[in-house]
């Protein structure tokens, strides 16, 4: 990897968002009314159920915002793509001295941009507006953050990955392919929540861990350190697939002539 | 200028094909140093194809490039560093200023100076003024002139232009072809020129490869391609070739 061309590519996407500060919308405004929803949703049910309701409750603030960094992580592999097909610019970028290594590194630094960016701004919102501290996580924040970065990532280039060999016509599944796992992520629910067929799909995904280990940590202050292992291992089995699926996808794009055509649609 | 010796790029019996049909068909030519090679055809003669494969964007079915006496698929990567293209296909992103846009493929290609290069090829392609402009407010034309600057900034060896002239008034595309003469003057580069503008191909090019349905027809300078097919104009050869594959006038190249 050359650290000038991701620099390079990585500034290219910085002058994208100064440039045009409506994007900030994307990443400001939807992670924002996510915030907002959920949080008064939990404050309407704290304050109207007895003590025997879930303690958890309160930590759907943290889901929001954990969250959020796996779905920005994803999108900042998968949106970079799709803004060089947007601008016609694909074949300038893969025509030029750029490895998929150099490509993907400035992916994932522009996701973690985009996390970082989000999640700075929903938790410092949320303990203001709901009191809610997700730093009280203290050090355990950041192997939970890291594993969702992580998983996020490898989420991007697979959507990379189905966008490239499915053509322009699959770029909904740059939005789409978090929303796929969601369901099965513990996000809001614990694992238990769902069916045990189902439970074991949960348990393949890296994130589910996360989502378990905050409410735990947060209800209990204990760190489940045997899961968070669990998590990075499964996230680096994750990883190494999607980087393999990515590469084995550029070389038969190259085979069939797929990034030309991205040019001229 | 020309030293054939060593040729900057050779082509051999390079082949596309995409299922059953193939949009490169064998086809071998060589660009030596200083040399202007036009490679003609009509749509789908299989030039853009080529150019691709000659990038590394699409990979052969069979033959070789060589870029620099280098296989292109070992040494991709620092072949490409030596090499630019520009394509009237592509853009650079509309929302980055002209100036962002040079900036940012300068630091790819790691050109020296970039700043001042900078200011040097937009003084070549007389568009200084847009230096600060959004790039998706040019016209067409400066579009196309920002391109060119894009393709100029790392000094190339061997440049690729694939229609550079097609979205430009005439006042225009001379003088890109005043550039495209002076910088392989200046610096000796090597250009595969593609262009459906005949007048393009007579003042730049030293040479021309005429393509039909993925093959050579005929290699040779304008006045042999003439000749070749006993034509007065390159644009009555180019109305052959396109109706009739050139069978009326020759045979391929190659063929007894």
């Amino acid at each position: 990897m050359n650290f000038g061309t991701v620099q390079a590519l990585v500034m290219r996407y910085l002058y994208l968002y100064t440039r045009t500060p409506i994007r900030a919308v994307e990443l400001l405004f939807w992670p924002l009314v996510h915030l907002l929803v959920w949080g008064y949703l939990t404050m309407f049910l704290q304050q109207n159920t007895d003590d025997s309701f879930p303690y958890e409750i309160t930590f759907l603030i943290g889901a929001v915002i954990l969250w959020d960094v796996l779905f920005r992580a994803q999108q900042g592999v998968a949106i970079f793509f799709l803004e060089d097909v947007w601008s016609r610019n694909l074949l300038n970028v893969f025509a030029a001295p750029v490895t998929n290594a150099d490509y993907l590194g400035s992916t994932y630094a522009v996701g973690l941009m985009r996390a970082g960016v989000t999640v700075t701004m929903l938790s410092v919102l949320s303990i203001f507006l709901y009191s809610f501290n997700i730093f009280s996580l203290g050090w355990a924040l950041l192997p939970f953050i890291f594993n969702l970065l992580i998983f996020g990532w490898a989420l991007g280039m697979i959507s990379t990955a189905l966008i490239v060999r499915w053509g322009p016509a699959a770029e909904t599944l740059a939005w789409a392919v978090p929303f796929f796992i969601q369901p099965f992520a513990a996000v809001y629910y614990p694992v238990s929540a769902l069916p045990v067929a189902l439970q074991w799909v949960a348990k393949s995904l890296p994130c589910s861990y996360v989502f378990e280990g905050m409410r735990d940590t947060l209800k209990t202050g204990e760190v489940d350190w045997a899961s968070l292992g669990i998590a990075t291992g499964l996230n680096v089995v994750y990883l190494a697939v999607a980087g393999i699926l990515f590469v084995r996808v550029m070389n038969v794009a190259r085979e069939k002539g797929l990034l030309t055509k991205f040019s001229s649609q | 200028m020309l030293l054939m010796d060593s040729p900057v790029l050779q082509v051999t019996d390079l082949t596309k094909a995409f299922g059953e049909v193939r949009s490169v068909d064998g086809i071998s030519f060589e660009v030596g140093k200083g040399e202007i090679l036009g490679l003609l055809g009509a749509n789908g003669a299989g030039k853009t194809t080529a150019i691709n494969m000659i990038l590394g964007i699409v990979t052969p079915s069979a033959g070789s490039v060589q870029v620099f006496g280098e296989e292109l698929h070992a040494s991709r990567i620092k072949i490409l560093s030596r090499m630019n293209f520009c394509s009237t296909y592509t853009q650079l992103p509309g929302n980055l200023r002209v100036w962002q846009n040079l900036k940012v493929f300068g630091k790819i290609y790691r050109v020296p100076q970039l700043s001042r290069r900078i200011d040097e090829v937009l003084e070549m392609l007389e568009i200084s003024h847009l230096k600060n402009r959004v790039s998706g407010e040019l016209s067409a034309g400066e579009g196309t002139r920002l391109n060119l600057c894009k393709a100029l900034l790392n000094r190339p060896e061997l440049l690729l232009l694939d229609e550079p002239t097609a979205s430009l008034d005439p006042d225009i595309a001379d003088k890109v072809r005043k550039v495209v003469s002076r910088i392989r003057e200046e610096e000796g580069t090597s250009i595969l020129y593609t262009s459906h503008n005949m007048r393009d191909v007579e003042e730049v090019c030293d040479r021309i490869v005429f393509m039909h349905k993925g093959t050579i027809l005929f290699t040779g300078t304008s006045e042999e391609t003439l000749k070749h097919f006993e034509k007065d104009s390159l644009e009555d050869v180019f109305i052959e070739v396109a109706r009739s594959g050139g069978i009326a006038s020759r045979k391929k190249e190659g063929e007894p």
